[in-house]
């Protein structure tokens, strides 16, 4: 996965904490820079789909390994 | 563009019903909604400053138990003194063990995310609540009030 500014360990967390929490952490951030969440709710995959289609906030990544799910996001400039 | 709007009438008071609500309307905030909740009747307990939401297993055959204790026990078992107060407690026990948020917690978030919590004047008079029991930053108001809002929103949901 490519590189990132912050990360966010979002594993353990039920929805919609994983969606709220990466929010609350953009809110932080600079337009353009990235945000790496990791997650374990199998729900999350749709979820941060669905967020960034309606935020403007760039999905760049979505992968699965070993039942953690990674995203990569791009906070909308 | 403007903001989408999420208007919600929360009239439930127990543990289960009360994570609809604030589920709904964190996530929606996240996502850039104007959000309001008008709380009636038995709702008005989801604005309480001390939450002491319960849930029972009475009359709710859809509630999973221990044990399948939904299979051979009972349906008037399920009326027996203090199963309410273990049934809260074991779901509340299974909401921590599974990362799920607390009602607590959502509704802080809910509150920090700039969500208008409005609790019905009505029932409040109706069940001599008393202000100083019911959170500071929320608003009392009417029927009115609500449907202005709801009036022009894009979500209108009934729980």
């Amino acid at each position: 996965m490519a590189d990132f500014d912050k990360e966010l360990d979002a594993r353990g967390l039920n929805c919609p904490l994983p969606i709220l929490r990466t929010k609350k952490m953009l809110n932080d951030m600079s337009g353009g820079q990235t945000l790496r969440v990791v997650a374990t709710d199998p729900g999350a995959v749709k979820d941060f789909q669905a967020f960034s289609k309606q935020t403007g906030n760039d999905l760049l990544e979505s992968a699965e390994a070993n039942g953690e799910f990674t995203f990569l996001i791009r906070k909308k400039a | 563009m403007a903001n989408k709007k999420l208007a919600i009438i929360a009239t439930k008071g127990t543990l289960d019903w009360a994570y609809p609500p604030f589920i709904l309307s964190s996530t929606a905030a996240a996502l850039g909604y104007d959000v309001r909740i008008f709380f009636t009747f038995y709702g008005l307990q989801l604005l309480k400053k001390d939450l002491s939401l319960q849930v029972s297993p009475l009359g709710n055959p859809g509630m999973p138990m221990p044990l399948g204790m939904d299979k051979w026990f009972p349906v008037l078992g399920t009326a027996i003194p203090g199963m309410q107060s273990m049934m809260t407690m074991m779901m509340k026990q299974k909401i921590k063990a599974k990362g799920v948020a607390s009602i607590e917690e959502l509704r802080s978030l809910c509150i920090e995310a700039d969500v208008k919590l409005i609790g019905c004047q009505m029932t409040v008079d109706l069940f001599d609540f008393k202000r100083s029991d019911l959170l500071d930053n929320i608003e009392l108001g009417g029927a009115a009030m609500f449907l202005e809002f709801a009036g022009e929103s894009d979500i209108c949901l009934f729980i």
